[in-house]
């Protein structure tokens, strides 16, 4: 039986995410459940290197990279040991190049595919379909993310709750980081507009993983206990079926993320297609032709189904896709101002509005300009 | 999108100079949020109190429950109490006895309860609401379904309807809220008994769906305070944790169909729903009974309804979805083009590039 994986979420350094993961280890050890700690990310905060007292460490693998030496979880030593229940800290981690594996989440995976139950810290700000929000609020471009079916696979997802203000007295008392990186956070990250803006993202990322979870409302084993005598009605399953228009133009991660995420919130269906054009004869072409099937790739990477069609029509040939395909909703990027077209001509998204009639277009606004504070 | 600082008047000025000072000489009020007995809210409040205590602060426990398990009364051993009252075989906070002795932080468990009749206030949390006002800083826990407008919802759910309730508005006034987010337990151990595992299931469909609850609703207070605190610095908010959606309606517009949509996006995001329509000059009265129709629509859609002046329609919806926050407009497909607008763009053609921001979904007609 494959483990199961439970996330502690926060949404800034210092909320105390680490910690309650311990409180839950030491508890699973006192109910005499084998817990070991796989990777554990001191920062050298007292309270918290408390809580592993008696908890026992698998020791680190040593790498060394460019002459320096690294330290990463040992996955293998794990698997050796085989726990009931393995702690693994910074869960969106990248690891050492050149290890076996590229993420931490991806060890992780090998681990509850081995039977481990594996409980894991990340912030919010390290969910993939995110990330253009996680910018605006931020101004920082988190490149360490989770695809959000990660998330999803988890068993548990518990908020780590603690109000900004608490958080920024722990800062100043020094709890978090060492003074001078203290204020160097308070300058950037730590500003209590964005941590509020950050922790209403992880309240609501954590009922929407709570709401996932039900059980369906008609399974039996439920029963709404109805105070007014009214029979409250499950709208029906979603027949939408979502379809991203990738294309080479930078903003399409940026559209992908978007789609994947209405669709997930819509329970929708998604997938994305690009269109090859004349790239056989176009020796300029091999740009535009890598940027597309990056885009595809990363699409898939987050679990969506992406093809590549034949056609010299972008336009046309995803409209008729998608009439074939009983696609709802066509998902486009906005294309930058400077490529919107001169007097008289159309750039794609005026094509396919006027061509796709008979279903819903999105343009997906540009979440890619920082907010300023 | 760069957020402005409004110019604001005088008596604007003014107004908030006076706010900030009674802002000031207030006590904060925090609460812990709890979903389901048992879940440690008021543990939390009570630790939380200990380690002030601790740090130097004046802290006294104001009212706890009657029954109390050891971790409680452990830390109570550590606290300073103001016993209870019992007046006509009701326990009741000793609020004179609070202001007497003027704490700097008063913990305070139990806000739903009802003191009785002839008593200053009607219930307990209109008691921490006086000592609000006198500048006691108060530590406060409550389960939602003690909350006037989830009550239903709640019952709904648990079967059990309470009578005494905290309002909304109360919660909405805190200065911190924070969620106790203890999960069901993690293993559901399944059993031979199928009958035990049903029950099991079920019990823990129910504090799903009010854990949702309790998180949707802390996630609201925290988008107000946001907006609270962007207004006091003077900043126009265009940035935000919820989806707000826009549908642009107009006579001829499908509305049943986009504001349905509307309703549903919102739901999903657990966001925003506004039906808005820009007032046009002259219209026929098929038109206007078809106006009519759809705003009726946007009614029972239970959306906030917004009719607006301004020249050019395109401009009139993007500066109010901006003001507002919109993060989704709905717009219908211009009907007809006309000859010249294939050169200066259609209406829909004008406001998805204006809106570059905002997502823009356009309906078939």
């Amino acid at each position: 039986m494959r483990g199961r994986l439970k996330i502690y979420l926060g949404y800034a350094a210092g909320v105390g995410k680490t910690y309650q993961m311990l409180e839950e280890a030491q508890e699973m050890k006192r109910q005499g459940r084998d817990v070991v700690i796989g990777y554990f990310e001191p920062h050298g905060r007292k309270d918290t290197i408390g809580r592993t007292d008696g908890l026992e460490f698998i020791p680190r693998r040593r790498v060394e990279y460019r002459g320096t030496v690294f330290e990463d979880m040992d996955t293998d030593a794990i698997l050796k040991r085989r726990p009931q229940v393995c702690m693994v800290d910074e869960f969106p981690h990248s690891n050492i190049p050149g290890s076996e594996r590229e993420k931490r989440w991806q060890d992780v995976q090998v681990l509850l595919d081995a039977g481990i139950d594996v409980l894991t810290t990340m912030n919010i700000q390290h969910l993939e379909s995110l990330n253009d929000q996680v910018w605006r609020i931020t101004g920082v471009r988190v490149r360490e993310t989770i695809p959000d079916w990660v998330m999803q696979q988890a068993d548990q997802v518990v908020m780590v709750d603690l109000t900004p203000r608490a958080l920024l007295n722990r800062l100043a008392r020094g709890v978090v980081y060492p003074p001078e990186k203290a204020l160097e956070a308070l300058k950037n990250f730590f500003q209590e507009s964005t941590l509020v803006a950050l922790r209403e993202l992880a309240l609501r990322q954590t009922a929407h993983e709570v709401e996932i979870r039900q059980v369906d409302y008609n399974s039996p084993g439920f029963q709404a206990v109805p105070a007014d005598g009214d029979v409250t009605d499950e709208p029906p399953r979603s027949q939408e079926r979502i379809l991203i228009v990738v294309t080479a133009d930078p903003s399409t991660a940026m559209l992908i993320r978007r789609g994947k995420r209405v669709a997930d919130y819509l329970h929708a269906d998604c997938f994305a297609v690009a269109v090859r054009t004349n790239w056989d004869r176009l020796e300029a072409a091999s740009g535009e032709r890598d940027a597309v099937e990056r885009h595809l790739n990363f699409a898939r990477n987050l679990h969506i189904e992406a093809r590549l069609l034949g056609g010299h029509d972008v336009a046309k040939t995803v409209v008729e896709f998608a009439r074939l395909n009983g696609v709802t909703q066509l998902f486009l990027a906005r294309l930058s101002t400077g490529r919107w077209p001169a007097f008289g001509g159309r750039n794609l998204v005026q094509q396919v509005v006027r061509l796709a009639r008979d279903m819903q277009v999105i343009i997906v606004a540009d979440r890619s300009k920082q907010q300023a504070h | 999108m760069i957020p402005t600082t409004k110019r604001r008047s005088p008596e604007e000025i003014l107004q908030q100079v006076q706010a900030e000072e009674d802002y000031e000489k207030r006590g904060r009020l925090k609460v812990f949020l709890g979903y389901a007995s048992g879940v440690g809210k008021s543990f939390r409040m009570l630790d939380e109190g200990r380690r002030r205590h601790e740090r130097g602060q004046d802290v006294v426990v104001g009212a706890v429950q009657p029954q109390r398990p050891p971790e409680i009364e452990a830390l109570l051993s550590k606290l300073p109490v103001i016993p209870l009252q019992v007046v006509e075989g009701v326990a009741v906070m000793d609020v004179p006895a609070i202001l007497k002795r003027h704490p700097g932080v008063c913990l305070v468990d139990g806000l739903a309860y009802d003191n009785p009749p002839g008593s200053p206030n009607h219930s307990r949390w209109q008691d921490v609401e006086q000592l609000l006002e006198a500048g006691i800083s108060v530590i406060s826990s409550v389960n939602i379904q003690y909350i006037d407008d989830l009550r239903e919802r709640v019952a709904r759910i648990t079967g059990k309807y309470v009578s005494q309730t905290v309002p909304r508005s109360f919660l909405n006034s805190a200065d911190e809220i924070v969620v106790v987010d203890a999960p069901p337990e993690m293993c559901i151990t399944r059993s031979e008994d199928a009958e035990a595992d049903a029950r099991a299931s079920s019990q823990a469909q129910k504090l799903s769906e009010l854990r949702e609850i309790a998180l949707l609703l802390a996630a609201d207070v925290v988008d107000r305070q946001l907006e609270q605190y962007l207004q006091r610095h003077g900043i126009t908010q265009t940035f935000g944790a919820q989806e707000r959606v826009l549908v642009c309606i107009t006579p001829r517009a499908n509305g049943a169909v986009m504001i349905a949509s509307g309703r549903r996006n919102a739901d999903r995001f657990h966001g925003d729903l506004t039906v808005a329509y820009v007032r046009q000059a002259e219209i026929s009265a098929d038109d206007q009974s078809a106006l009519e129709r759809n705003l009726a629509i946007a009614r029972d859609a239970n959306a906030h309804i917004e009719i607006l002046d301004g020249e050019d329609p395109v401009e009139t919806i993007l500066q109010f979805a901006r003001e507002r926050g919109i993060t989704q407009v709905f717009v219908g497909h211009s009907t007809q083009e006309r000859w010249w607008e294939r050169y200066t763009g259609t209406p829909l053609d004008r406001l998805i590039r204006g809106a570059d921001d905002i997502d823009v979904r356009v309906f078939p007609h």
